[in-house]
Protein backbone atom coordinates (compact mmCIF):
# COMPACT_ATOMS: atom_id res chain seq x y z
CA UNK A 1 0.00 0.00 0.00
CA UNK A 2 2.70 2.49 1.05
CA UNK A 3 4.79 2.08 -2.38
CA UNK A 4 1.54 2.53 -4.20
CA UNK A 5 0.35 5.48 -2.87
CA UNK A 6 3.27 7.54 -4.46
CA UNK A 7 3.15 6.71 -7.90
CA UNK A 8 -0.88 7.42 -8.04
CA UNK A 9 -0.36 10.42 -7.00
CA UNK A 10 2.28 11.56 -9.08
CA UNK A 11 0.07 9.84 -11.94
CA UNK A 12 -3.07 12.34 -10.92
CA UNK A 13 -0.58 15.47 -11.06
CA UNK A 14 0.26 14.19 -14.81
CA UNK A 15 -3.57 14.24 -15.34
CA UNK A 16 -3.25 17.73 -13.85
CA UNK A 17 -0.55 18.69 -15.85
CA UNK A 18 -2.25 17.16 -19.37
CA UNK A 19 -5.06 18.96 -18.54
CA UNK A 20 -3.52 22.41 -18.11
CA UNK A 21 -1.85 21.91 -21.35
CA UNK A 22 -5.05 21.45 -23.22
CA UNK A 23 -6.37 24.37 -21.54
CA UNK A 24 -3.68 26.35 -22.66
CA UNK A 25 -4.45 25.46 -26.40
CA UNK A 26 -7.92 25.94 -25.99
CA UNK A 27 -7.58 29.88 -24.14
CA UNK A 28 -4.96 30.76 -26.36
CA UNK A 29 -7.24 32.71 -28.20
CA UNK A 30 -8.42 34.40 -25.39
CA UNK A 31 -4.79 35.13 -23.96
CA UNK A 32 -3.85 36.60 -27.62
CA UNK A 33 -7.24 38.85 -27.57
CA UNK A 34 -5.61 40.16 -23.84
CA UNK A 35 -2.04 40.47 -25.03
CA UNK A 36 -2.63 42.22 -28.13
CA UNK A 37 -5.03 44.77 -26.60
CA UNK A 38 -2.14 45.62 -24.13
CA UNK A 39 0.21 46.53 -26.83
CA UNK A 40 0.85 50.00 -27.73
CA UNK A 41 -0.45 50.51 -31.46
CA UNK A 42 1.22 48.80 -33.78
CA UNK A 43 -0.28 49.13 -36.72
CA UNK A 44 0.25 45.82 -38.97
CA UNK A 45 3.22 44.91 -36.64
CA UNK A 46 3.69 41.77 -35.45
CA UNK A 47 2.41 41.76 -31.46
CA UNK A 48 5.54 40.52 -29.23
CA UNK A 49 4.23 36.93 -27.30
CA UNK A 50 3.74 38.75 -23.60
CA UNK A 51 2.83 43.05 -23.38
CA UNK A 52 6.01 44.40 -22.45
CA UNK A 53 3.90 46.71 -20.20
CA UNK A 54 0.16 47.35 -19.34
CA UNK A 55 -1.00 49.74 -22.40
CA UNK A 56 -4.19 50.87 -21.47
CA UNK A 57 -4.60 53.75 -24.45
CA UNK A 58 -6.02 50.51 -26.57
CA UNK A 59 -8.53 50.30 -24.08
CA UNK A 60 -9.50 53.93 -23.12
CA UNK A 61 -9.77 54.81 -26.93
CA UNK A 62 -11.72 51.11 -27.17
CA UNK A 63 -13.98 52.80 -24.25
CA UNK A 64 -14.47 56.11 -25.69
CA UNK A 65 -15.72 54.46 -29.43
CA UNK A 66 -17.82 51.51 -28.31
CA UNK A 67 -18.80 52.36 -24.71
CA UNK A 68 -22.34 53.61 -25.61
CA UNK A 69 -22.88 50.36 -27.51
CA UNK A 70 -21.73 48.44 -24.69
CA UNK A 71 -24.45 50.39 -23.18
CA UNK A 72 -26.98 49.92 -25.71
CA UNK A 73 -25.80 45.75 -25.61
CA UNK A 74 -26.72 45.92 -21.52
CA UNK A 75 -30.26 48.33 -21.75
CA UNK A 76 -31.23 45.64 -24.78
CA UNK A 77 -29.94 42.51 -22.85
CA UNK A 78 -31.20 43.06 -19.64
CA UNK A 79 -34.97 43.89 -21.74
CA UNK A 80 -34.53 40.87 -23.46
CA UNK A 81 -34.49 38.94 -20.32
CA UNK A 82 -37.42 40.31 -18.78
CA UNK A 83 -39.66 39.75 -21.90
CA UNK A 84 -38.25 36.75 -21.65
CA UNK A 85 -38.59 35.66 -18.24
CA UNK A 86 -42.40 37.22 -18.56
CA UNK A 87 -43.63 35.01 -21.09
CA UNK A 88 -41.70 32.33 -20.42
CA UNK A 89 -42.34 31.51 -16.35
CA UNK A 90 -46.22 31.70 -16.59
CA UNK A 91 -46.24 29.93 -19.12
CA UNK A 92 -43.70 27.50 -18.00
CA UNK A 93 -45.80 26.74 -15.04
CA UNK A 94 -49.27 26.22 -16.94
CA UNK A 95 -47.70 23.87 -19.16
CA UNK A 96 -46.03 21.98 -16.18
CA UNK A 97 -49.56 21.89 -13.88
CA UNK A 98 -53.14 22.69 -15.41
CA UNK A 99 -52.88 19.78 -17.80
CA UNK A 100 -54.26 21.91 -20.38
CA UNK A 101 -56.01 20.06 -23.69
CA UNK A 102 -52.81 21.01 -26.62
CA UNK A 103 -50.25 21.24 -23.55
CA UNK A 104 -48.37 18.62 -25.39
CA UNK A 105 -48.63 20.40 -28.80
CA UNK A 106 -46.77 23.66 -27.61
CA UNK A 107 -44.67 21.78 -25.99
CA UNK A 108 -43.68 19.90 -29.32
CA UNK A 109 -44.00 23.59 -30.98
CA UNK A 110 -41.43 24.91 -28.60
CA UNK A 111 -38.99 22.13 -29.49
CA UNK A 112 -39.56 22.90 -32.77
CA UNK A 113 -39.00 26.49 -32.64
CA UNK A 114 -35.57 25.79 -31.48
CA UNK A 115 -34.66 24.91 -35.23
CA UNK A 116 -35.76 27.83 -37.33
CA UNK A 117 -32.79 30.05 -38.95
CA UNK A 118 -32.31 32.95 -37.09
CA UNK A 119 -31.66 34.56 -40.31
CA UNK A 120 -34.99 32.91 -42.06
CA UNK A 121 -36.94 34.77 -39.40
CA UNK A 122 -35.08 38.06 -39.77
CA UNK A 123 -36.10 37.78 -43.24
CA UNK A 124 -39.31 37.61 -42.69
CA UNK A 125 -39.29 40.11 -39.10
CA UNK A 126 -37.73 43.00 -41.28
CA UNK A 127 -40.46 43.68 -43.25
CA UNK A 128 -42.90 43.22 -40.60
CA UNK A 129 -40.62 45.72 -38.63
CA UNK A 130 -40.31 48.14 -41.50
CA UNK A 131 -44.27 48.37 -41.47
CA UNK A 132 -44.69 49.02 -38.16
CA UNK A 133 -41.92 51.24 -37.46
CA UNK A 134 -39.91 48.87 -34.95
CA UNK A 135 -36.70 49.14 -36.95
CA UNK A 136 -34.08 51.00 -35.46
CA UNK A 137 -35.94 50.53 -32.12
CA UNK A 138 -34.45 49.43 -28.92
CA UNK A 139 -38.06 47.58 -27.97
CA UNK A 140 -37.78 45.92 -31.40
CA UNK A 141 -34.56 44.66 -30.32
CA UNK A 142 -35.87 43.47 -27.16
CA UNK A 143 -38.21 41.16 -28.46
CA UNK A 144 -36.03 39.73 -31.20
CA UNK A 145 -33.62 38.84 -28.89
CA UNK A 146 -35.86 37.34 -26.26
CA UNK A 147 -37.17 35.20 -28.94
CA UNK A 148 -33.72 33.41 -28.58
CA UNK A 149 -34.51 32.80 -24.96
CA UNK A 150 -38.50 32.21 -24.84
CA UNK A 151 -38.42 28.17 -26.11
CA UNK A 152 -35.30 27.23 -24.09
CA UNK A 153 -36.46 29.04 -21.13
CA UNK A 154 -40.32 27.06 -21.49
CA UNK A 155 -38.32 23.96 -21.49
CA UNK A 156 -35.82 24.51 -18.71
CA UNK A 157 -38.35 25.49 -16.00
CA UNK A 158 -40.96 23.68 -16.97
CA UNK A 159 -39.13 20.81 -16.55
CA UNK A 160 -38.17 22.58 -12.93
CA UNK A 161 -41.73 23.05 -12.16
CA UNK A 162 -43.03 19.68 -12.71
CA UNK A 163 -40.87 18.29 -9.48
CA UNK A 164 -42.73 20.82 -7.62
CA UNK A 165 -44.95 18.64 -5.34
CA UNK A 166 -48.33 19.58 -5.66
CA UNK A 167 -49.33 19.39 -2.05
CA UNK A 168 -47.37 22.98 -1.85
CA UNK A 169 -49.54 24.33 -4.76
CA UNK A 170 -52.87 22.55 -3.20
CA UNK A 171 -51.74 23.77 0.26
CA UNK A 172 -52.14 27.58 -1.04
CA UNK A 173 -54.96 26.94 -2.81
CA UNK A 174 -56.81 25.69 -0.02
CA UNK A 175 -55.51 28.82 2.03
CA UNK A 176 -57.77 30.70 -0.65
CA UNK A 177 -54.79 31.94 -3.14
CA UNK A 178 -56.38 32.19 -6.51
CA UNK A 179 -53.76 31.06 -9.62
CA UNK A 180 -51.67 34.30 -9.72
CA UNK A 181 -51.06 34.58 -6.29
CA UNK A 182 -50.08 31.46 -5.73
CA UNK A 183 -47.34 31.62 -9.04
CA UNK A 184 -46.59 34.42 -7.64
CA UNK A 185 -46.00 33.58 -3.85
CA UNK A 186 -44.77 30.06 -3.99
CA UNK A 187 -44.44 28.64 -7.28
CA UNK A 188 -41.84 31.55 -8.37
CA UNK A 189 -39.58 31.63 -4.97
CA UNK A 190 -39.52 27.61 -4.73
CA UNK A 191 -38.29 28.18 -8.83
CA UNK A 192 -35.90 30.66 -7.97
CA UNK A 193 -32.64 28.34 -9.21
CA UNK A 194 -34.56 27.55 -12.79
CA UNK A 195 -35.32 31.45 -13.08
CA UNK A 196 -31.71 32.67 -12.52
CA UNK A 197 -30.42 30.16 -15.18
CA UNK A 198 -33.01 30.88 -17.56
CA UNK A 199 -32.19 34.43 -17.05
CA UNK A 200 -28.62 33.83 -17.58
CA UNK A 201 -28.87 32.17 -20.70
CA UNK A 202 -31.43 34.20 -22.11
CA UNK A 203 -28.60 37.47 -21.10
CA UNK A 204 -25.90 35.32 -23.00
CA UNK A 205 -27.93 35.32 -26.12
CA UNK A 206 -29.18 38.16 -26.21
CA UNK A 207 -25.81 39.87 -25.14
CA UNK A 208 -24.05 37.56 -28.26
CA UNK A 209 -26.84 38.67 -30.65
CA UNK A 210 -25.31 39.71 -33.97
CA UNK A 211 -27.48 38.46 -36.55
CA UNK A 212 -31.08 40.55 -35.35
CA UNK A 213 -28.52 43.53 -34.65
CA UNK A 214 -27.60 43.49 -38.00
CA UNK A 215 -30.62 43.03 -39.64
CA UNK A 216 -33.12 44.88 -37.71
CA UNK A 217 -31.19 48.37 -37.63
CA UNK A 218 -30.57 50.35 -40.75
CA UNK A 219 -28.88 53.36 -38.50
CA UNK A 220 -26.73 54.32 -35.97
CA UNK A 221 -29.43 54.95 -33.38
CA UNK A 222 -29.57 51.18 -31.72
CA UNK A 223 -26.06 49.55 -32.17
CA UNK A 224 -25.16 46.63 -29.50
CA UNK A 225 -21.61 45.70 -29.03
CA UNK A 226 -21.26 42.71 -31.49
CA UNK A 227 -22.29 45.14 -34.11
CA UNK A 228 -19.86 47.90 -33.30
CA UNK A 229 -17.23 45.42 -33.25
CA UNK A 230 -17.63 44.31 -36.35
CA UNK A 231 -18.19 47.69 -38.20
CA UNK A 232 -14.81 48.67 -36.08
CA UNK A 233 -12.58 45.76 -38.27
CA UNK A 234 -13.80 47.37 -41.19
CA UNK A 235 -12.97 50.74 -40.18
CA UNK A 236 -9.90 50.06 -38.38
CA UNK A 237 -8.07 47.79 -39.92
CA UNK A 238 -4.84 49.42 -38.83
CA UNK A 239 -5.93 49.86 -35.20
CA UNK A 240 -6.09 45.98 -33.78
CA UNK A 241 -5.11 47.35 -30.15
CA UNK A 242 -8.30 49.13 -30.08
CA UNK A 243 -10.78 46.33 -31.81
CA UNK A 244 -8.90 43.57 -29.11
CA UNK A 245 -9.54 45.66 -26.26
CA UNK A 246 -13.04 46.63 -27.59
CA UNK A 247 -13.60 42.35 -27.98
CA UNK A 248 -11.95 41.78 -24.37
CA UNK A 249 -14.94 44.64 -22.69
CA UNK A 250 -17.54 42.71 -24.92
CA UNK A 251 -16.49 39.47 -23.04
CA UNK A 252 -16.42 40.97 -19.86
CA UNK A 253 -20.38 40.37 -18.67
CA UNK A 254 -19.68 36.72 -19.85
CA UNK A 255 -16.88 36.30 -17.66
CA UNK A 256 -18.51 38.01 -14.82
CA UNK A 257 -21.19 35.49 -14.70
CA UNK A 258 -19.26 32.42 -15.11
CA UNK A 259 -17.35 33.40 -12.00
CA UNK A 260 -20.91 33.73 -10.37
CA UNK A 261 -23.39 31.50 -11.68
CA UNK A 262 -20.58 28.53 -12.62
CA UNK A 263 -23.01 25.84 -11.35
CA UNK A 264 -26.27 27.25 -12.93
CA UNK A 265 -24.66 27.39 -16.42
CA UNK A 266 -23.19 23.74 -16.57
CA UNK A 267 -26.71 23.03 -15.04
CA UNK A 268 -28.37 24.88 -17.74
CA UNK A 269 -26.42 23.57 -20.79
CA UNK A 270 -26.96 20.05 -19.58
CA UNK A 271 -30.86 20.58 -18.50
CA UNK A 272 -31.86 22.53 -21.22
CA UNK A 273 -30.64 20.53 -24.04
CA UNK A 274 -30.92 16.83 -22.63
CA UNK A 275 -34.18 17.15 -20.84
CA UNK B 1 -48.89 9.09 -9.12
CA UNK B 2 -49.97 10.33 -5.39
CA UNK B 3 -50.11 13.54 -6.19
CA UNK B 4 -52.46 13.05 -9.08
CA UNK B 5 -55.47 11.33 -7.64
CA UNK B 6 -54.94 14.24 -4.73
CA UNK B 7 -55.61 16.98 -7.47
CA UNK B 8 -58.38 15.37 -8.49
CA UNK B 9 -60.19 14.36 -4.80
CA UNK B 10 -59.16 18.21 -3.66
CA UNK B 11 -61.35 20.65 -4.99
CA UNK B 12 -64.42 18.54 -4.16
CA UNK B 13 -64.75 19.08 -0.98
CA UNK B 14 -63.90 22.86 -0.92
CA UNK B 15 -67.13 24.95 -0.50
CA UNK B 16 -68.33 27.70 -2.33
CA UNK B 17 -68.39 30.64 0.02
CA UNK B 18 -71.70 31.94 -1.69
CA UNK B 19 -72.06 29.03 -3.71
CA UNK B 20 -71.35 30.67 -7.08
CA UNK B 21 -72.47 28.70 -10.39
CA UNK B 22 -70.22 26.34 -11.15
CA UNK B 23 -70.25 26.43 -14.50
CA UNK B 24 -68.99 29.82 -14.62
CA UNK B 25 -66.21 29.67 -11.86
CA UNK B 26 -65.18 26.57 -13.89
CA UNK B 27 -65.11 28.19 -17.33
CA UNK B 28 -63.26 31.26 -15.25
CA UNK B 29 -60.95 28.87 -13.96
CA UNK B 30 -60.34 27.66 -17.29
CA UNK B 31 -59.50 31.52 -18.70
CA UNK B 32 -56.87 31.81 -15.79
CA UNK B 33 -54.84 28.70 -16.63
CA UNK B 34 -54.59 29.79 -20.41
CA UNK B 35 -53.81 33.43 -18.62
CA UNK B 36 -50.79 31.98 -18.28
CA UNK B 37 -49.79 30.14 -21.54
CA UNK B 38 -51.16 32.34 -23.81
CA UNK B 39 -48.68 35.11 -24.02
CA UNK B 40 -46.23 32.37 -25.06
CA UNK B 41 -48.14 30.90 -27.54
CA UNK B 42 -48.84 34.46 -29.44
CA UNK B 43 -44.85 35.32 -29.24
CA UNK B 44 -44.13 32.12 -30.52
CA UNK B 45 -46.56 32.04 -32.99
CA UNK B 46 -45.29 36.14 -34.22
CA UNK B 47 -41.75 35.35 -34.25
CA UNK B 48 -41.51 31.90 -35.66
CA UNK B 49 -45.05 30.55 -37.03
CA UNK B 50 -45.61 33.67 -39.25
CA UNK B 51 -41.84 33.99 -40.48
CA UNK B 52 -41.93 30.35 -41.54
CA UNK B 53 -44.79 31.35 -43.81
CA UNK B 54 -44.29 34.98 -44.64
CA UNK B 55 -40.91 33.45 -45.84
CA UNK B 56 -42.81 30.68 -48.63
CA UNK B 57 -45.33 33.69 -49.53
CA UNK B 58 -41.95 36.11 -49.98
CA UNK B 59 -40.14 33.46 -52.25
CA UNK B 60 -42.98 34.06 -54.79
CA UNK B 61 -42.73 37.79 -54.36
CA UNK B 62 -40.95 40.12 -56.44
CA UNK B 63 -39.12 42.61 -54.20
CA UNK B 64 -36.92 45.70 -55.62
CA UNK B 65 -35.13 47.83 -53.16
CA UNK B 66 -38.12 49.94 -54.58
CA UNK B 67 -40.44 47.86 -52.28
CA UNK B 68 -39.65 49.48 -49.59
CA UNK B 69 -40.97 53.09 -50.90
CA UNK B 70 -44.15 51.87 -52.66
CA UNK B 71 -44.61 48.65 -50.45
CA UNK B 72 -45.56 47.05 -53.66
CA UNK B 73 -44.25 43.38 -53.98
CA UNK B 74 -45.92 41.73 -56.90
CA UNK B 75 -46.32 38.22 -56.97
CA UNK B 76 -43.97 36.39 -59.75
CA UNK B 77 -44.44 32.55 -59.68
CA UNK B 78 -41.60 30.84 -59.63
CA UNK B 79 -39.29 33.10 -61.08
CA UNK B 80 -37.05 33.80 -57.88
CA UNK B 81 -37.11 29.60 -57.27
CA UNK B 82 -35.81 29.43 -61.26
CA UNK B 83 -33.24 32.04 -60.83
CA UNK B 84 -31.70 30.89 -57.64
CA UNK B 85 -31.47 27.26 -58.81
CA UNK B 86 -29.82 28.04 -61.74
CA UNK B 87 -26.81 30.74 -60.28
CA UNK B 88 -24.34 28.46 -59.54
CA UNK B 89 -23.60 30.30 -56.40
CA UNK B 90 -26.61 28.46 -54.90
CA UNK B 91 -24.83 25.30 -55.14
CA UNK B 92 -21.66 26.03 -53.75
CA UNK B 93 -23.50 27.82 -51.23
CA UNK B 94 -25.16 24.32 -50.20
CA UNK B 95 -22.00 22.34 -50.49
CA UNK B 96 -20.27 24.77 -48.47
CA UNK B 97 -22.99 24.46 -45.92
CA UNK B 98 -22.73 20.37 -45.87
CA UNK B 99 -18.66 20.42 -45.72
CA UNK B 100 -18.24 23.02 -43.17
CA UNK B 101 -22.11 21.18 -40.74
CA UNK B 102 -20.50 17.47 -41.56
CA UNK B 103 -16.82 18.90 -40.61
CA UNK B 104 -17.51 21.32 -37.74
CA UNK B 105 -19.31 18.25 -36.38
CA UNK B 106 -17.27 15.64 -36.79
CA UNK B 107 -14.51 17.64 -35.28
CA UNK B 108 -16.31 19.31 -32.22
CA UNK B 109 -17.18 15.63 -31.34
CA UNK B 110 -14.21 13.37 -31.31
CA UNK B 111 -12.08 16.34 -29.86
CA UNK B 112 -15.09 16.55 -27.09
CA UNK B 113 -15.97 13.50 -25.95
CA UNK B 114 -11.96 13.09 -25.71
CA UNK B 115 -11.83 15.55 -23.38
CA UNK B 116 -14.74 14.80 -21.41
CA UNK B 117 -13.99 10.90 -21.20
CA UNK B 118 -10.02 12.78 -19.85
CA UNK B 119 -11.92 14.88 -17.12
CA UNK B 120 -13.66 11.48 -15.28
CA UNK B 121 -10.52 11.05 -14.35
CA UNK B 122 -9.88 11.97 -10.55
CA UNK B 123 -7.02 14.33 -10.61
CA UNK B 124 -6.38 17.80 -8.46
CA UNK B 125 -7.76 21.11 -10.19
CA UNK B 126 -9.87 19.09 -12.59
CA UNK B 127 -13.36 21.31 -11.21
CA UNK B 128 -11.40 24.46 -12.30
CA UNK B 129 -9.93 23.19 -15.57
CA UNK B 130 -13.00 21.83 -16.76
CA UNK B 131 -15.27 25.14 -15.62
CA UNK B 132 -12.40 27.17 -17.64
CA UNK B 133 -12.67 25.97 -20.86
CA UNK B 134 -16.48 26.83 -21.04
CA UNK B 135 -15.03 30.23 -21.72
CA UNK B 136 -14.30 30.39 -25.07
CA UNK B 137 -18.00 29.35 -25.77
CA UNK B 138 -19.09 32.87 -23.83
CA UNK B 139 -17.99 35.03 -26.00
CA UNK B 140 -20.14 36.41 -28.57
CA UNK B 141 -19.13 34.12 -32.00
CA UNK B 142 -18.65 37.30 -33.60
CA UNK B 143 -15.76 38.38 -31.37
CA UNK B 144 -14.22 35.24 -31.40
CA UNK B 145 -14.33 35.43 -35.07
CA UNK B 146 -12.45 38.53 -35.39
CA UNK B 147 -10.44 37.44 -32.85
CA UNK B 148 -9.02 34.12 -34.77
CA UNK B 149 -9.23 36.99 -38.04
CA UNK B 150 -5.88 38.52 -36.41
CA UNK B 151 -4.46 35.37 -35.47
CA UNK B 152 -4.72 33.91 -38.89
CA UNK B 153 -3.80 36.95 -40.84
CA UNK B 154 -1.33 35.50 -43.43
CA UNK B 155 1.70 38.32 -42.65
CA UNK B 156 1.14 39.58 -38.89
CA UNK B 157 -1.20 36.77 -37.61
CA UNK B 158 0.97 34.83 -34.75
CA UNK B 159 -0.13 31.08 -36.05
CA UNK B 160 2.14 31.90 -39.30
CA UNK B 161 4.93 33.34 -36.85
CA UNK B 162 4.47 30.40 -34.51
CA UNK B 163 4.86 27.81 -37.75
CA UNK B 164 7.88 30.16 -38.82
CA UNK B 165 9.75 30.12 -35.69
CA UNK B 166 9.40 25.91 -35.98
CA UNK B 167 10.83 25.95 -39.40
CA UNK B 168 7.51 25.12 -41.25
CA UNK B 169 5.48 26.91 -43.72
CA UNK B 170 5.14 30.55 -42.37
CA UNK B 171 3.44 32.07 -44.87
CA UNK B 172 -0.25 29.94 -45.29
CA UNK B 173 -2.77 32.29 -46.51
CA UNK B 174 -5.14 30.67 -43.88
CA UNK B 175 -8.07 33.17 -44.81
CA UNK B 176 -7.10 34.86 -48.25
CA UNK B 177 -6.74 31.72 -50.21
CA UNK B 178 -9.91 29.98 -51.95
CA UNK B 179 -8.66 26.82 -51.31
CA UNK B 180 -7.78 27.43 -47.55
CA UNK B 181 -10.58 29.73 -46.14
CA UNK B 182 -13.26 27.13 -45.48
CA UNK B 183 -11.01 24.57 -43.78
CA UNK B 184 -9.72 27.46 -42.00
CA UNK B 185 -13.08 28.65 -40.84
CA UNK B 186 -14.11 24.94 -39.99
CA UNK B 187 -11.08 24.43 -37.31
CA UNK B 188 -12.21 28.07 -35.79
CA UNK B 189 -15.91 26.27 -35.53
CA UNK B 190 -14.20 23.33 -34.20
CA UNK B 191 -12.95 25.37 -31.64
CA UNK B 192 -16.18 27.04 -30.74
CA UNK B 193 -17.96 23.71 -30.50
CA UNK B 194 -15.96 21.67 -28.06
CA UNK B 195 -16.76 23.09 -24.85
CA UNK B 196 -20.62 22.54 -25.46
CA UNK B 197 -19.75 19.04 -26.29
CA UNK B 198 -17.38 18.62 -23.86
CA UNK B 199 -19.53 19.46 -21.24
CA UNK B 200 -22.79 17.74 -22.18
CA UNK B 201 -20.84 14.57 -22.99
CA UNK B 202 -19.37 14.70 -19.80
CA UNK B 203 -22.93 14.86 -18.10
CA UNK B 204 -23.38 11.91 -19.89
CA UNK B 205 -20.70 9.89 -18.44
CA UNK B 206 -21.61 10.74 -15.14
CA UNK B 207 -24.79 8.46 -15.74
CA UNK B 208 -22.90 5.74 -16.31
CA UNK B 209 -23.71 3.63 -13.54
CA UNK B 210 -19.54 2.75 -12.22
CA UNK B 211 -20.16 -0.91 -11.19
CA UNK B 212 -19.96 -1.95 -14.68
CA UNK B 213 -16.72 -0.66 -14.99
CA UNK B 214 -15.60 -1.96 -11.72
CA UNK B 215 -16.36 -5.57 -13.02
CA UNK B 216 -15.08 -4.72 -16.82
CA UNK B 217 -11.73 -4.08 -14.83
CA UNK B 218 -12.33 -7.66 -12.84
CA UNK B 219 -12.82 -9.00 -15.97
CA UNK B 220 -9.70 -7.79 -17.44
CA UNK B 221 -11.48 -6.16 -20.05
CA UNK B 222 -8.43 -3.76 -21.88
CA UNK B 223 -9.52 -0.12 -22.03
CA UNK B 224 -10.65 0.28 -25.46
CA UNK B 225 -12.94 -2.72 -25.06
CA UNK B 226 -14.52 -1.36 -22.43
CA UNK B 227 -15.02 2.09 -23.99
CA UNK B 228 -16.78 0.27 -26.91
CA UNK B 229 -18.40 -2.25 -25.01
CA UNK B 230 -19.97 0.13 -22.18
CA UNK B 231 -19.03 3.57 -22.56
CA UNK B 232 -20.23 4.15 -26.52
CA UNK B 233 -23.57 2.34 -26.15
CA UNK B 234 -24.86 3.97 -22.93
CA UNK B 235 -23.62 6.90 -24.03
CA UNK B 236 -25.96 6.71 -27.20
CA UNK B 237 -29.02 9.05 -26.28
CA UNK B 238 -26.44 11.83 -25.23
CA UNK B 239 -24.61 11.37 -28.46
CA UNK B 240 -27.74 11.78 -30.33
CA UNK B 241 -28.80 14.72 -28.64
CA UNK B 242 -25.59 16.39 -28.86
CA UNK B 243 -25.02 15.85 -32.79
CA UNK B 244 -28.56 16.67 -33.40
CA UNK B 245 -28.23 19.48 -31.54
CA UNK B 246 -24.53 20.05 -33.06
CA UNK B 247 -25.83 20.07 -36.25
CA UNK B 248 -28.89 22.93 -35.87
CA UNK B 249 -26.71 24.93 -34.19
CA UNK B 250 -24.24 24.40 -37.02
CA UNK B 251 -25.97 24.55 -40.08
CA UNK B 252 -27.38 28.15 -39.54
CA UNK B 253 -24.31 29.62 -38.77
CA UNK B 254 -24.06 33.44 -39.89
CA UNK B 255 -21.66 35.75 -37.56
CA UNK B 256 -18.67 33.73 -37.50
CA UNK B 257 -18.39 33.37 -41.21
CA UNK B 258 -19.10 37.09 -41.69
CA UNK B 259 -16.82 37.87 -39.14
CA UNK B 260 -13.95 35.41 -40.28
CA UNK B 261 -14.32 35.87 -44.18
CA UNK B 262 -17.26 37.61 -45.46
CA UNK B 263 -17.90 34.60 -47.50
CA UNK B 264 -15.03 35.25 -49.85
CA UNK B 265 -12.63 34.99 -51.04
CA UNK B 266 -14.35 34.39 -54.53
CA UNK B 267 -17.45 32.86 -52.17
CA UNK B 268 -15.50 30.46 -50.92
CA UNK B 269 -17.24 30.22 -47.42
CA UNK B 270 -20.05 31.34 -48.91
CA UNK B 271 -23.38 29.30 -47.07
CA UNK B 272 -26.73 29.05 -47.36
CA UNK B 273 -27.55 31.27 -44.01
CA UNK B 274 -24.63 33.79 -45.30
CA UNK B 275 -26.44 33.22 -49.01
CA UNK B 276 -29.68 34.04 -47.00
CA UNK B 277 -28.02 37.13 -45.80
CA UNK B 278 -26.32 38.82 -49.15
CA UNK B 279 -29.49 38.27 -51.33
CA UNK B 280 -31.98 39.96 -48.97
CA UNK B 281 -30.02 42.52 -46.80
CA UNK B 282 -27.30 43.18 -49.61
CA UNK B 283 -28.67 43.14 -52.33
CA UNK B 284 -32.33 44.20 -51.02
CA UNK B 285 -33.90 40.89 -53.09
CA UNK B 286 -36.03 39.51 -50.27
CA UNK B 287 -37.79 36.95 -52.85
CA UNK B 288 -34.12 35.21 -53.42
CA UNK B 289 -33.74 35.03 -49.84
CA UNK B 290 -36.71 33.63 -49.03
CA UNK B 291 -35.89 31.09 -51.66
CA UNK B 292 -32.40 30.11 -49.96
CA UNK B 293 -33.99 30.52 -46.81
CA UNK B 294 -36.48 27.86 -47.43
CA UNK B 295 -33.90 25.58 -48.48
CA UNK B 296 -32.18 26.15 -45.56
CA UNK B 297 -35.31 25.09 -43.35
CA UNK B 298 -36.03 22.30 -45.24
CA UNK B 299 -31.94 20.79 -44.61
CA UNK B 300 -32.53 21.59 -41.30
CA UNK B 301 -36.71 19.80 -40.89
CA UNK B 302 -34.71 16.17 -42.15
CA UNK B 303 -32.68 16.40 -38.77
CA UNK B 304 -35.51 17.98 -36.88
CA UNK B 305 -36.62 14.54 -37.35
CA UNK B 306 -34.14 12.91 -35.78
CA UNK B 307 -34.40 15.15 -33.21
CA UNK B 308 -37.69 14.53 -32.24
CA UNK B 309 -36.98 10.78 -32.12
CA UNK B 310 -33.99 11.14 -29.80
CA UNK B 311 -36.24 12.96 -27.45
CA UNK B 312 -38.68 10.24 -27.98
CA UNK B 313 -36.46 7.64 -26.91
CA UNK B 314 -34.78 10.25 -24.18
CA UNK B 315 -38.38 10.63 -22.51
CA UNK B 316 -39.14 6.48 -22.40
Amino acid sequence: MAAHAPTASRRRWGSTVAGVLVLGVMLFPLYWMLNTALQPESGLLQVDPVPAGLDLSGFSKALDDQGGHLLTSLLVSFGAVAICLAISAPAAYGLARFGLRGSRTIVFGTLITQMVPGIVIANALYNSYVDLGLVNSYFGLMLADASLGIPFSIVLMRSFMVSIPGEVIEAAEIDGAGPVRTFLRVVLPMSRNSLITSGLFAFLFSWSDFMFALTLNTTDDVKPVTLGIYQYIGAHVGDWGAVMAASVLSAVPAAILLVLAQKYIAAGITGGSVK
Amino acid sequence: MTTSTVTAAAPAPTPGKSAPDPARARLRRRVARWGFVAPAVVFMLLFFGYPLVRNVLMSFQHYTPKTFFTGEAPFNGTDNWSSVFQDVLFGKALWHTLVFTAGSLLGQFCIGLALAVFFTRRFPLNGVLRSLILLPWLVPMVVSGIVWRRILDQDTGVLNTFLGTLGLDGDTPWLTSPDMALLSVILVNIWIGIPFNMVILYGGLQEIPKELYEAAALDGAPAWRTFRSITLPLLKPVITVVLVLGFMSTVKILDLILALTDGGPADATQTLGTLTYQNSFVELDFGAGAVVGNVLILVSAVFAVFYLRANRTEGK
